[in-house]
């Protein structure tokens, strides 16, 4: 069965442009440290990516560390700031998240207050999903090491005012981090405009592939490393650089971000035909996320389907060859209500009533048509099982 | 047939979804995920919904190219089967919580889940035979009579027997494992699980205790002369002879049972072995596989799980069972449940209430 995939923000099919790139990288042998010719020969593709990945998003070459994806730079971000910033003035030890950011920064903020002595202040959202910069002026800041706000919420597509948030933390003297995975390649993102210090973004969510992706850091900021070696990526993240996969990702930022402008009118169209169908289809399904499409993602549709069991749905979907997700994480494979949408207010009743569509470049007015067709008997069906107690 | 197969992680149940599979059904595989912090790692025998047998349950359904799903019924099962458990020993009574999570979980929250959603049935590693006839469904006891567990499904319903699949009710044990074996699914030589899966380190009075706190009282004999100290009723099950700790001897020096169990009073009764044999049962909430018995009846009981099945005659009123045994019989606890065969056919069940000598 061909299935129909409306799941990109998880991750998304590569391009074939990545694709071709990471082919031409696996059949070649070069450590891109050594000395020789092998080696330097690596060490080119290495560098051509990493300017072709800065000259994408506005970013100078030696602002770009390479890692393993969006985990290890949060963890890096968040984790290394706060650690060189108390270290050069140990009364900074406060952290502001938002309370929709991903885990990979909620856990480290969590871990570095349990195990660091770190103090959390949570910013909150309103009921679409946005952060509101003013609650920063209630916190003090000259106590603060880190500040870090996602610039695109995966499970809402809320964009977030993360250049006011960096003002914020250049005017108190502290580090502003953001988790920018959800929007390469979706919005524009430009990180010398934006005042960040510390940007993340990842290979996978935009055409290229697993297991690579970078943490933008400013010159001037100084990080305490995570992982010790072989000195790579000035000293703060070692280990042998995985060029196939950096070919790839350079490969695949640059189409995403080329062909940015028109693929987001696509997707906002073909969002906007879902969100209609939905309406007409199941009436009193509840949009989740900005009402304006202006801060919005274009692909990211998420809605609430009052006395629904949505990890029913989601099964009856994927039984009908249709992949969605119900937005939130799984330990286990025992779902919890959405701690986004319980962030912007919602019942845990409503937060797993609800089901994310993400449409991509693999996506098409098809996809879109095929989930409508399905989804009205999916929503019914697990309506049902949703009146039963669990 | 749309079917359901609830993956335990375990041998028996992986070896039922291949069978359902093989035997033309659309089948979906579902680990129930009972625990709302589940253990990383299966420890020994105990336990049955660790990470590890989630993961091994996902595996045999990749083996068989089935979907496969984690259903969260935690807090049913906390409800349902945990709960009540706890509050069954707090009423000087014994259950049996296997049975309980058949009756309430596995053959009814997920059978109604999973008929709401569109299935047809419920399919699982039980072993217990099922015949569909014109009549309906009867069921009869496992040709593995080593693994035979038609007693803790004796409670199950006509309407849910109709709704359920238990392919290996004709195979041994031995047999199973083979054909795991022989199908790749590397679940085929996990050890087999044993005593209650909510209580890991197989401590049940500790758990009862952390559960109910302590209540010290006094172990009386049939005359109620003190003979020894407990720190709670809910400690103790009918027929118990160890951990007594005993102040006062027996005149006679024989050991002494657990004979009767007075949360009211907090006070246990003990005496010897031949004050235990019962030879009437009383017994509630009856429940039938098919047509329910009405006046006398005779026929066989079994009145533990792995006991074996007496001859009895039983008298059955609106909503109680007089059960009579051919010959007494000893450690019969109030809370387990007396089920009825025609044979090896399973009639009903009910739970017994008191017993009489």
């Amino acid at each position: 069965m061909l299935r129909v995939y409306l799941d990109h923000a998880a991750t998304t099919p590569m391009l074939p442009a990545a694709i071709e790139a990471m082919q031409r990288e696996l059949v070649r042998v070069g450590n891109a440290s050594s000395l020789h010719g092998s080696g330097r020969a690596a060490r080119r593709v290495v560098e051509e990516s990493r300017e072709a990945i800065a000259g994408c998003v506005g970013a100078r070459p030696a602002e770009v560390i390479f890692t393993s994806g969006g985990t290890e730079s949060d963890n890096l971000a968040v984790k290394g700031s706060f650690w060189s910033t108390r270290a050069a003035d140990p009364r900074r030890r406060r952290i502001v998240v938002s309370t929709i950011e991903h885990h990979a920064v909620l856990d480290s903020a969590g871990w570095l207050a349990q195990a660091e002595g770190a103090v959390v202040d949570w910013l909150d959202v309103d009921e679409q999903g946005m952060i509101h910069p003013a609650q920063l002026t209630r916190l003090g800041g000259d106590d603060v090491a880190t500040v870090s706000v996602m610039w695109a919420n995966n499970e809402v597509g809320a964009v977030q005012p993360v250049q006011q948030v960096a003002a914020w933390a250049r005017l108190v003297g502290a580090r502003s981090h953001s988790d920018a995975v959800q929007a390469v390649g979706r919005i524009p993102v430009d990180f010398a405009a934006s005042g960040l210090d510390l940007l993340t973004f990842t290979a996978h969510k935009l055409g290229g592939p697993y297991g690579v992706g970078a943490l933008l850091a400013r010159r001037e900021v100084a990080l305490t490393s995570v992982s010790h070696g072989g000195g790579q990526e000035r000293d703060i993240r070692s280990g042998t650089f995985n060029v196939a996969a950096i070919a790839g990702f350079a490969a695949a930022v640059q189409q995403a971000t080329a062909n940015q402008a028109a693929e987001s009118a696509r997707l906002r169209g073909l969002r906007r035909r879902l969100l209609g169908g939905i309406s007409a289809a199941v009436p009193d399904a509840v949009p989740n996320g900005p009402a304006d499409e202006e801060n919005a993602l274009p692909g990211v549709v998420n809605v609430s389907f009052p006395g629904c069991d949505a990890d029913a749905a989601l099964m009856l979907l994927d039984a009908a060859g249709i992949d969605s997700s119900t937005g939130s994480a799984c330990t286990a494979g025992v779902s919890q209500g959405s701690h986004v949408l319980v962030a912007m207010g919602r019942s845990d009743a409503v937060a797993r009533s609800s089901l994310r569509f993400s449409l991509g470049h693999s996506s098409s007015q098809a996809d879109v048509d095929s989930l409508l067709a399905a989804l009205p008997e999916a929503v019914r069906r697990a309506r049902l099982a949703g009146t039963l107690a669990r | 047939m749309k079917v359901l197969a609830a993956m335990s992680g375990g041998v028996d149940s992986a070896v039922a979804a291949a069978r359902a599979v093989d035997a033309g059904h659309d089948v979906t595989g579902v680990h129930l995920a009972l625990s709302k912090n589940p253990q990383s790692f299966r420890s020994g025998a105990r336990g049955c919904c660790s990470k590890e047998d989630a993961a091994d349950a996902r595996r045999a359904a990749d083996v068989l190219g089935i979907p496969f799903y984690v259903w969260d019924l935690s807090d049913r099962f906390a409800a349902d089967v945990v709960d009540n458990f706890v509050a069954e020993y707090a009423a000087g009574r014994t259950p049996n919580p296997c049975l309980r999570c058949n009756e309430k979980i596995k053959f009814a929250a997920v059978l109604e889940r999973a008929v709401a959603l569109g299935f047809d049935a419920v399919c699982t590693g039980h072993y217990a035979r099922l015949v569909r006839s014109d009549n309906g469904v009867a069921m009869y006891r496992s040709a593995d009579a080593e693994k035979d567990q038609s007693y803790v499904l004796g409670v199950l319903t006509a309407a849910q027997l109709a709704r359920s699949v238990f392919p290996l009710g004709g195979a041994l044990k031995s047999e199973v494992r083979a054909e795991a074996e022989q199908r790749g699914l590397l679940v085929a030589n996990k050890p087999d699980s044993h005593d209650i899966c909510f209580i890991a380190d197989g401590d049940t009075a500790g758990f009862l205790s952390r559960r109910l706190g302590s209540a010290p009282g006094d172990i009386v004999d049939a005359d109620g002369a003190k003979v020894g100290d407990h720190s709670g009723s809910h400690q103790f099950t009918i027929g118990q002879r160890r951990g007594l700790r005993l102040g006062v001897p027996a005149v006679d020096g024989r050991p002494r049972y657990v004979l009767d169990i007075s949360p009211v009073t907090n006070t246990v009764t003990v005496g010897p072995q031949e004050a235990l044999d019962v030879s009437s049962i009383v017994a509630g909430a009856p429940t039938w596989t098919g047509e329910p018995i009405t006046g006398s009846w005779t026929g066989l009981v079994q009145v533990r799980a792995h006991g074996s099945a007496m001859p009895a005659r039983v008298l059955a009123a609106a909503d109680q069972l007089e059960v009579i045994l051919e010959a007494p019989a000893a450690g019969i606890a109030p809370g387990q449940a007396v089920v009825l065969y025609e044979d090896d056919r399973v009639v009903g069940s009910a739970t017994i209430i008191r017993t009489g000598s």
